[in-house]
């Protein structure tokens, strides 16, 4: 990856105004930047959203495949994440085969949303032991400004929540014909956070991601759950950090979750 | 199906289904030094879990383009056999072996002491040999005891465990059996644990805020125990290289005296000759 030499004056300037507790742009500590949600842009997918964070921007799209069942789960269709970051998003992101920070932000949002079981599997099957739906959640980095992963966490529950089911005939899928809406089960909604000196602030923008140390992930649901951690990058967290996070990422999501 | 819901995965004794209680680790075995080709290495058994893990470096930075003229940079490698898990696992490395390589060494990173090897790479190959759910745990136990081996100097060693719930209940070292519980949830955690600092930590699943504080708890118990058979195993293989230099020193002492004390008999059958050659 290259660098950037400009961001490493800003990250130091950063650092040193986290010591007063003043982020460059004057948000909170636990403040995200204004969220925008563009919902179904694209018709020829089931379901799709364009978030905005800032200046970051994915968009993620829906598409359902009729698949065989795994055998160990034959009423249970299933759901696939991915995440690519474009060359067009950033004069960091290259061509060729995804760098594991791709691989890493892809897993991290893939899980978020598999193990919350925030789909229900079990009405994705269509004939069970035969055919089931496969859900693909794309996602593309448009523009980076930092924190991909929550806007990419929130594209993807943005864009299942709009999806439509396709309609099934003799085992095939009818074109332009649904039989209803995929009702989520719950929605789970990550918030990142970076450990930045001993300050803990949420959705870093791109120069506080250069300043950070450790990068920790917190997905939450409605119901009071946390579906999923993952700390990130050579600096530690203590337990208190978590705490932290864990609360102030039950209140983001909460508020966040209305816009979907 | 219904016989599977049914199953105790924690009975009334507070046992689990392979006969342990809930803050119980399976056996770990842990040997350092095993490689004789690797800087520093370390073999480590972990119940079924087998994982072979080989140091080497400091060394230039390959590509070059990729060296920190601030500090060493930590390449881990973390590598299924193919034979490692039920079904034949592809060798090339795939998703998830990647992101537990990124994970696993941005943890060791912050125990070295990077700063002192500036545009150098330190390289950790973590080989899976068996698996049974708890692979990468083991893979990053071992890799510290391997780092250590090599004489890489450490704030800390790195010790990993995975905690999680099974059947509402917060057990220690999740089992393969256990991790496919219905409500399974798997939290694999790695600390220093001098500073208590937090290094990796993962979890996917439901759990509740109090469940987390349980889970942390119960981690930070169960790596300190971990972290004594690594400081064992370290200790021993430091002694068997001890002693083995000091044999090595006392064998070529010994011939030094041996050859001392031959030099001192021929000079003084040469003085006595000089001796006699005078008196003549």
């Amino acid at each position: 990856m290259q660098k950037d030499v400009l961001l490493e004056f800003r990250a130091e300037k950063v650092l040193n105004s986290l010591k007063e507790s003043k982020r460059l742009d004057g948000r909170k500590p636990d403040e995200y930047r204004k969220i925008k949600i563009e919902k179904n842009l694209y018709q020829n997918a089931e379901g799709s959203a364009k978030v905005f964070l800032g200046k970051t921007e994915v968009i993620a799209g829906v598409k359902f495949i009729l698949g065989a069942p795994y055998p160990d789960s034959p009423d249970e269709g299933t759901i696939s994440v991915g995440m690519e970051l474009l060359p067009l998003a950033s004069p960091f992101f290259e061509t060729g085969p995804p760098s594991s920070e791709a691989i890493e932000l892809s897993r991290i949002v893939d899980r978020g949303i598999r193990e919350s079981k925030a789909v229900d599997f079990k009405k994705l099957c269509i004939k069970e032991a035969e055919h089931v739906f496969i859900g693909f959640v794309d996602m593309y980095a448009v523009n980076h400004d930092g924190n991909l992963a929550d806007a990419a966490s929130i594209a993807a529950i943005a864009a299942l929540n709009e999806a439509k089911m396709p309609k099934v005939e003799d085992g095939k899928i009818v074109k332009d014909e649904f039989s209803g809406k995929l009702k989520l089960k719950r929605k789970p909604l990550m918030s990142t956070f970076a450990k930045i000196g001993n300050a803990l602030i949420v959705d870093p923008d791109l120069t506080e991601e250069t300043a950070m140390q450790a990068r920790f992930s917190v997905a939450t649901t409605e119901d009071n759950f946390i579906s999923a951690f993952q700390k990130g990058l050579p600096g530690s967290i203590k337990k208190d950090d978590v705490d932290l996070a864990i609360d102030t990422a039950f209140k983001a999501a909460k508020e966040i979750r209305k816009l979907i | 199906m219904t016989k599977e819901e049914k199953k105790i995965y924690v009975n009334k004794k507070g046992l689990r289904l392979d006969g342990r209680k809930v803050d119980e680790t399976r056996p770990i075995k842990i040997k350092a030094g095993v490689l004789e080709n690797a800087k520093g290495s370390c073999y480590l058994e972990w119940g079924q879990n087998k994982v072979l893990v080989s140091v080497h470096g400091p060394n230039e930075v390959l590509p070059k383009h990729m060296s920190n003229p601030l500090r060493a940079i930590v390449k881990f490698n973390y590598r299924m056999a193919a034979f490692s898990v039920p079904d034949r696992k592809n060798p090339r490395p795939g998703r998830r072996d990647i992101e537990i390589s990124k994970v696993c060494g941005e943890a060791l990173e912050k125990a070295i002491f990077l700063e002192k090897y500036p545009n150098s790479q330190i390289e950790v190959w973590a080989q899976i040999l068996d698996s049974n759910a708890g692979s990468r745990a083991a893979a990053l136990t071992a890799a510290s005891v391997a780092l250590a081996d090599a004489g890489i100097p450490m704030k800390d060693l790195v010790t990993a465990v995975a905690v999680g719930r099974i059947d509402g209940k917060i057990v220690l070292d999740l089992n393969k059996e256990e991790e496919d519980a219905p409500d399974a949830v798997d939290m694999p955690i790695a600390l220093m644990s001098n500073s208590k600092e937090i290094v990796l930590l993962q979890m996917d699943g439901l759990f509740s805020k109090k469940e987390w504080e349980e889970a942390f708890e119960l981690a930070a118990k169960g790596i300190e125990e971990i972290k004594k058979l690594q400081v064992k195993a370290l200790k021993e293989q430091f002694e068997k290289t001890l002693a083995q230099e000091l044999a090595e020193e006392k064998k070529t002492e010994t011939k030094k005296e041996e050859t001392s004390k031959k030099e001192e008999k021929d000079s003084k059958k040469d003085s006595e000759k000089e001796v006699k050659t005078e008196v003549h």
